[in-house]
């Protein structure tokens, strides 16, 4: 079996939002819509205070809250963990969005581009009005990982087969790969490193884990 | 160590979504409150054609709001795909047979019909009120406690419409009316309790002592003390009007507090970090969760 999942370091990531402007370009998401957003926290107190970058989106969880509220099954888990959405199923009932406790998804009630009337390239290849007035989402660039998987690449290591927000991170915070290969970047990372992953408590089981410190807890 | 606050309100259900729970509460309140009423000993045959029909109204209403609401409405009969575990389903699947009972037992004079629909309304409610509890975004829906108010709410609201639309001389309705606005206050507190003790957002929190919460809160009490004057008697013949009132005032609270709790209260979880990473010369650190920030650790 394989589970794709998302590895951030938080020790690495500097807050470039390189990989939002990389996943911007390559989804061509609407004004105000932002599939893989770098939140700038303030954690402590002053003088005891620290910036932390986290890099968050779409969990792609084990147990989707999202999925289980759809009322038009639009909202799918793969196999591989990835969680999708059928555009042209999907009813715009919004309690998806309600049922995402990681704010991942979207809806936009009118098609807009970034500089007015005028679409860039990347806007005219992706306009679809099927994606109006219905949610949206990261999907871990399945388009990119399929037609990848199709060549025999593997995604996580080669770049042509990896989502566009890890193969753009400067810092090399972002890895995805497959947590059921235990010879994966990301199964590695994990087994190396302290990890969490966030509102666990819901016990949603996400698929984006977060690297905090050296050494196994 | 704790994290600045990241949730915000929602912005995706408004008036629309919020006169949907009003709608189908106060629908199925009504028809639950007309179909006790003929189980009464001094019932006549029959049913009561106005609540009825009214309940109908509210439901419809209600459906003809969401159906506003969403972002694809000509796709709407998609909604029926998810029963196994969608409660937006589950509630659509309720919502014809509901209304068909409902006719039937008008057109029929039949309180069978009308006890059926009864049981159809609070399968209707039970689902409406699993559809704000499966939101895990915004902790004022999905708190446990949330499911017995929106029921008590509803209760409260079809009692006091059902006193409105010519049963306030029953002094049984009157007493039903009365015991739902009763237990919605009490779950309401609980449900006010239960969100500190979760460490909901501070923005969730703040709409408990807002002016307009306040002004709801004073207009569910003073129904509460119409209901009760007439319970008593205290105001002699004028007594039914007093339980018309008070449940006209039950019904308009009840409006308010789901307006307040769809569009205005409900806050986001926002995104937290339990740790800290460790960079530069600084040490790692535990950051509190919400629930024990609220309590006053630090």
């Amino acid at each position: 079996m394989t589970r794709y999942a998302m590895v951030a370091d938080l020790r690495r990531c500097v807050g470039c939002q390189t990989c939002t402007a990389a996943c911007k370009e390559s989804r061509a998401t609407p004004p105000g819509v932002q599939f893989r957003r770098v939140l700038d926290l303030e954690v402590g107190e002053y003088p005891e205070v620290q910036r932390v970058f986290l890099p968050t989106g779409c969990q792609h969880c084990d147990e989707p809250p999202c999925l289980e509220v759809c009322p038009s099954t639009a909202t799918r888990k793969r196999d591989d963990g990835i969680v999708t959405i059928d555009e042209s199923l999907c009813i715009g009932c919004s309690a998806c969005i309600m049922a995402c406790p990681y704010d991942a998804r979207s809806m936009v009630d009118a098609q807009a581009f970034a500089y007015g009337d005028e679409a860039m390239a990347n806007e005219r290849y992706r306009a679809n009005p099927d994606r109006i007035g219905v949610a949206m989402k990261c999907d871990f660039c399945v388009d990119r990982v399929d037609a990848g998987v199709a060549k025999g690449l593997v995604p996580g290591v080669d770049p042509a087969a990896t989502p566009m927000c890890v193969q753009s991170c400067i810092s090399g915070a972002l890895h995805f790969g497959d947590l059921d290969d235990p010879d994966s970047n990301v199964s590695r990372l994990l087994a190396e490193n302290q990890s969490f992953r966030m509102h666990e408590d819901l016990g949603t089981g996400p698929g984006f884990h977060y690297l905090w410190d050296k050494g196994a807890l | 160590m704790r994290q600045n606050e990241t949730a915000r309100r929602q912005r995706n259900w408004d008036l629309r979504a919020a006169g949907n729970f009003i709608g189908g509460g106060s629908g199925t309140g009504l028809l639950i409150a007309a179909a006790l009423a003929t189980l009464l000993p001094q019932a006549g045959p029959g049913v009561a054609v106005w609540p009825v029909l009214v309940g109908m109204g509210f439901v419809m209403m209600g459906l003809g709001l969401v159906w506003l609401e969403i972002g694809k409405p000509w796709r709407a009969f998609n909604v029926f795909f998810h029963p196994q575990t969608s409660w937006m389903t589950r509630e659509g699947f309720l919502a014809a047979p509901l209304l068909g009972c409902a006719a039937a037992a008008v057109w029929f004079q039949s309180a069978p019909l009308l006890w059926l629909a009864g049981l159809l309304a609070a399968g209707f409610l039970y689902c409406q009120a699993r559809i704000l509890k499966a939101s895990k975004a915004i902790p004022a829906w999905s708190h446990p406690r949330t499911v017995p108010l929106i029921i008590a709410t509803a209760l409260a609201e079809g009692s006091g419409l059902f006193l409105l639309l010519g049963a306030a001389g029953s002094r049984t309705m009157i007493a039903l009316a009365l015991a739902a606005a009763i237990a919605r206050e009490a779950l309401r507190e609980s449900y006010r309790r239960g969100l500190v003790q979760a460490g909901a957002p501070a923005g969730t929190l703040e709409w408990f002592g807002h002016p307009a919460t306040r002004v709801l809160q004073g207009t569910r009490l003073l129904a509460m003390a119409l209901l009760l004057a007439a319970l008593l008697g205290v105001a002699g013949t004028l007594s039914p009007l007093l339980a018309a009132l008070g449940g006209g005032l039950a019904a308009i609270g009840g409006f308010g507090l789901k307006i307040i709790l769809v569009t205005r209260a409900a806050f986001t979880r926002g995104l937290r970090i339990p740790f800290t990473p460790s960079r530069g010369r600084g040490p790692t650190a535990a950051v509190l969760p919400a629930a024990m920030l609220r309590q006053g650790k630090r």
